[in-house]
């Protein structure tokens, strides 16, 4: 398999900046903000997996790229962005713990992906073997930016994030999934973003906020 | 060939002395052009400076010796940092004696010795400023040891003049730590010069000021040599972040007096670039109120960490 050394040092730079945007997306306290940063995630992955369908020589991976591409950078972004201003909910407020130590949470949380992903990536073959531990990372930063965030669309936003750590670890550990499960889980995406949509509307109506923090004190009238 | 290394070290020194208010005067006539301002001449900070060492120094009653002391060690480890510090050539005998650690060290002593002459009156504004001072300070040391810490992984070196020559003969290195320990850097950069996002360098507003509520009690000749040392500290920090991140250019060991002079040339370039940058960086930012520094400094640790993990996980690519 052909490695050229550009190509690694590139994928690394490009998982690295991965890894950034997620830290980044834990710090941020604008919904506008964290939707933008999704967006360049999304660009990241796209770049990284044609970067790697090319040294793979697999053209599948080239068609996960333009799915990300039209899905995660253009798409998706725009939908969450049109539900912003309808909704006003352009200011999150403050997350539930707050912002030091949610990143101290989150370097303890890379530690032990890094960790974790050791062993697997001294198995795996693939060029992308290093980046496992950034995929797994990424994967436990977005689930602790759902556990610490109130608002419901910062948590479907970290929803989304972790579905990026995903493809990103499906990449390198195993050079992508088979394009049926790969079609299914971006048409999954996309519904599930249009439901949630109508949920915001709905949560705002009963609640006139779109803290979900409302949702625990429901009972049967 | 020992003699020609004192010279450069020599001349290090003095450009160091020199060439530091030239450069916050950059900064300032960058930053008012970004601003649609007009511009201070560059030899503003020098005709000031100027003025402060010819006027009479006015003390108040209660200044005891350490009060008058400051001023001199604070110039006196910004001088030794910068004989410390490659920005020319790597040859440099005096950095034998001391690392990147004790750099960190030197600027420590200087920040000790800057807090408690504030302190030394018993103002109220001299209090809060050094106190305001001590906690960016230990918050942005952790964050600076780390980026040392990425640069001596990546090229098994404390001594900075050895890291620096082993990094200009590796030059094609795109590591991702070294990009991460670079942002980081440059935060704690700001950080730690009382630049914008942190400080703001050009007011006197009493509710925000850090360093300035420091040398309010000082004028005259104490107050030129604070203002010379902290114009130095800027230039000190600018040198360390270019010999680290990008040393292209840089006379390396045993270097002949035709590649000092292209060096000092491309030090000027870089450091013209350089002083824009963070012209820019603080007129597209705003400053951050006093109790969301600690954000900021943690932010900069975060990523220096960070740097330092990717660096272990990645696979190491040790030069050197």
């Amino acid at each position: 398999m052909l490695k050229s050394p550009l190509h690694v040092e590139l994928l690394k730079l490009l998982a690295a900046s991965m890894l950034l945007i997620s830290f980044a997306m834990l710090s941020t306290r604008r919904i506008q903000q964290l939707i933008t940063l999704f967006a360049w995630q999304g660009a990241i992955l796209f770049f990284s997996t044609t970067l790697v369908a090319h040294e793979a020589r697999l053209t599948e991976l080239y068609f996960s790229a333009g799915l990300t591409l039209i899905l995660k950078v253009i798409t998706l972004p725009l939908i969450l962005h049109i539900l912003i201003r309808r909704l006003g909910a352009q200011w999150d407020n403050e997350p539930l713990v707050n912002i030091p130590v949610t990143m101290l949470v989150g370097l303890v949380l890379v530690i032990f992906a890094f960790g974790l992903a050791q062993p697997i990536s001294l198995l795996a073959t693939t060029i992308t073997r290093h980046t496992i531990g950034i995929a797994l990372a990424v994967i436990l930063l977005s689930f602790l930016m759902m556990i610490t965030r109130r608002k419901a669309v910062t948590q479907v936003i970290g929803f989304l994030a972790m579905e990026n750590g995903l493809f990103f670890a499906a990449t390198s550990a195993t050079y992508g999934m088979p394009m049926v499960i790969e079609l299914g889980i971006a048409l999954d995406l996309l519904v599930a973003v249009f439901i949630l949509g109508i949920f915001f509307f709905q949560i705002r109506e009963q609640f006139d906020s779109l803290d979900l923090h409302h949702l625990e004190s429901l009972r049967e009238e | 060939m020992r003699g020609i290394a004192f010279v450069w070290q020599f001349g290090e020194v003095i450009l160091a002395v020199a060439l530091a208010p030239l450069f916050s005067g950059w900064i300032a006539q960058c930053r008012a052009w970004m601003q649609n301002r007009t511009a201070p001449p560059l030899t503003q900070p020098y005709r000031m400076l100027h003025k402060l060492f010819y006027k009479d120094a006015a003390l108040a009653t209660n200044a005891s010796r350490l009060f008058r002391t400051a001023p001199y060690v604070l110039f006196g480890t910004m001088v030794l940092a910068a004989a410390i510090i490659p920005s020319v050539v790597t040859d440099l005998p005096f950095a034998r004696a001391a690392d990147a650690i004790a750099l960190i060290g030197l600027f420590a002593t200087a920040r000790v010795f800057q807090a408690l002459a504030a302190m030394d009156i018993g103002t109220a504004f001299g209090t809060l400023g050094a106190r305001r001072e001590m906690m960016i300070g230990f918050l942005a040391e952790p964050a600076m040891l780390m980026v040392f810490f990425n640069a001596f992984l990546l090229f098994g070196s404390t001594a900075l003049t050895t890291l620096v020559d082993n990094r200009a003969t590796h030059p094609s290195v795109i590591d991702p730590s070294v990009i991460f320990a670079a942002i980081a850097f440059i935060m704690v950069l700001l950080a730690e010069n009382a630049r914008i996002p942190i400080d703001n360098p050009a007011t006197h507003l009493e509710l925000t000021m850090i360093h300035e509520a420091m040398v309010l009690e000082y004028s005259a000749r104490h107050l030129a040599l604070i203002e010379l040392a902290s114009s130095m500290k800027l230039f000190n920090y600018a040198c360390i972040g270019l010999s680290l991140f990008l040393p292209w250019g840089i006379a390396i060991h045993g270097a002949h007096v035709g590649s000092v002079l292209i060096a000092l040339a491309a030090l000027l370039v870089k450091l013209a670039f350089c002083g824009a940058g963070i012209a820019l960086i603080e007129s597209v930012s705003a400053k951050l109120r006093i109790f969301r520094a600690p954000e900021f400094m943690a932010m900069a640790f975060l990523i220096a960490v960070l740097g330092l993990l990717v660096h272990l996980l990645l696979g190491a690519n040790t030069i050197a």
